[in-house]
């Protein structure tokens, strides 16, 4: 579909998958990983999507322009554990057509 | 021995108002909670952040639910063992069961309701390689009793509101409070974040960030921790305290419960959905988000209409054979076991002249 884009996500076994992202269902990063059940439930997106729980962290490979960081997920990523200077929140990073090319690692569950 | 109805295993939404439920057809419950308050995920994580999706409200926030479920069950007297997890099940000759907790507390009951969504809510441990050697020798990863602290050397890790908290009410109580961070802010309410910057201004704690602890070392006990500071310059050094208490927040986790028999798939229990939400064990069910069916949501108000049904079942297997039908609150009004009731106002019948 013309408003899927293309993504990158390896998995916590080190696994690669490429997978199709809707841009217009409003999910971000961490529903992508759920809705293909690329980490089993219950260990990601714990808080829902809240920057909460830090358990959808990644690490981001590619030089994809991300949105900026906020307040609140910096703060949880400064008291998340594995943390490295690419950790992101996938919760914070919405599917939009700037997303095209993305490529993230799941950071280990904690 | 603590004897009820229906043992609720999860004081969340869902097995709240699972109490209101068994209630109106006269069964007791008991609730066991890891945490040391209802609510589950609702007081625990979110309690200031609104919910959309529950049923005529607009818009309500999560603690507030928390304590409407109370106020609607409060009739029907539930019982709780809070800050204890469920650990063992044992099913008696007689069909029925009982729970031991962590401590020890036991709980006998012939159905079982869990409602443990994700899970207990676990400490999340700092990846210090020997910190398990010295867990209760200092180390502790929630403060339960402040006295316990009197007149020793605190180092607290953290940057949450209860890091924040713990070391405003400590620097009253231990000789020496240390709070480190790996930032320089800090992510609580406004009130706290300004009480430790008092604090700290009057040298009733020493606030260290940015800033981690990355060792412990002691001989049968916690004697000092190795702190290694970011900024200006980065430099390691020790600080010498009786406990380590690191506050990194709590992650859900399936627990033992794992291993109570019960079929288990993608980290929730299988259930009978089309029927009464039993598991495979006869008199055991799971309802809310711990649970899974084909079609699973996991929203509270499937965990509402779950347990509704579950109590039915539970009904035929406490009163076998016992007759029974759907009444209306409207209509039947609620009776509570303290002896209060609540009905509808009778309509007036009166002559117009």
């Amino acid at each position: 579909m013309e408003t899927d884009i293309n993504i990158k996500i390896i998995d916590r076994d080190g696994v690669t998958h490429k997978v199709e992202a809707p841009t217009n269902m409003a999910m971000n990063l961490m529903e992508v990983v759920r809705s293909y059940e690329l980490a089993p439930e219950g260990t990601i997106g714990v808080c829902g999507g809240m920057a909460m729980c830090a358990s959808c962290q990644c690490y981001v490979l590619s030089d994809t322009q991300l949105p900026e960081m906020q307040d609140d997920e910096e703060a949880m990523l400064s008291e998340a554990f594995y943390v490295k200077d690419n950790s992101r929140l996938g919760c914070q990073i919405q599917m939009t057509p700037a997303m095209e090319g993305l490529e993230v690692e799941l950071a280990p569950e904690s | 021995m603590i004897k009820t109805d229906i043992l609720i295993i999860g004081a969340g939404p869902t097995g709240l108002f699972t109490v209101f439920e068994a209630g109106l057809l006269k069964l007791k419950c008991h609730l066991i909670d890891a945490l040391p308050q209802p609510g589950g995920q609702c007081s625990e994580i979110y309690p200031k952040k609104p919910i959309y999706d529950i049923p005529a409200y607009p818009e309500i926030l999560a603690g507030d639910l928390t304590d409407k479920l109370l106020e609607q069950s409060k009739q029907f007297e539930p019982g709780f063992t809070l800050g204890e997890r469920a650990e063992t099940i044992d099913k008696q000759d007689d069909g029925t069961f009982i729970v031991t907790t962590n401590k020890g507390t036991k709980h006998h009951a012939p159905v079982v309701a869990i409602a443990s969504g994700l899970g207990s809510f676990e400490p999340r441990k700092p990846l210090i390689h020997n910190i398990a050697d010295y867990e209760d020798k200092g180390v502790e990863y929630m403060i339960k009793e402040p006295e316990f602290y009197r007149n020793k050397k605190v180092v607290i890790a953290g940057g949450g509101d209860s890091a924040l908290d713990w070391s405003i009410f400590l620097s009253d109580v231990a000789s020496e409070v240390t709070l480190i961070h790996r930032r320089n802010e800090f992510r609580g309410h406004l009130d706290s974040v300004e009480k430790v910057q008092a604090l700290k201004t009057a040298r009733k704690i020493n606030l260290i960030t940015p800033a981690e602890v990355i060792g412990i070392n002691g001989h049968s006990k916690v004697e000092f921790i190795v702190v290694k500071q970011l900024k200006p310059e980065e430099r390691e050094f020790r600080i010498n305290c009786d406990h380590f208490v690191p506050l990194f927040g709590l992650s859900p986790k399936l627990g033992p419960i794992a291993n109570w028999g019960l079929e288990i798939e993608k980290n929730a229990i299988k259930v009978n959905n089309a029927l009464d939400y039993q598991t495979n064990i006869p008199g055991i069910f799971a309802i809310g988000d711990g649970n899974t069916y084909p079609g699973k949501l996991k929203l509270i108000l499937c965990g509402f209409h779950e347990a509704t049904l579950m109590c039915q079942a539970a009904y035929q297997i406490i009163n076998p054979g016992k007759r029974y039908v759907l009444k209306y609150t409207t209509v039947s009004g609620v009776d509570g076991f303290d002896g209060t009731r609540k009905e509808a106002p009778k309509a007036v019948v009166k002559a117009i002249q």
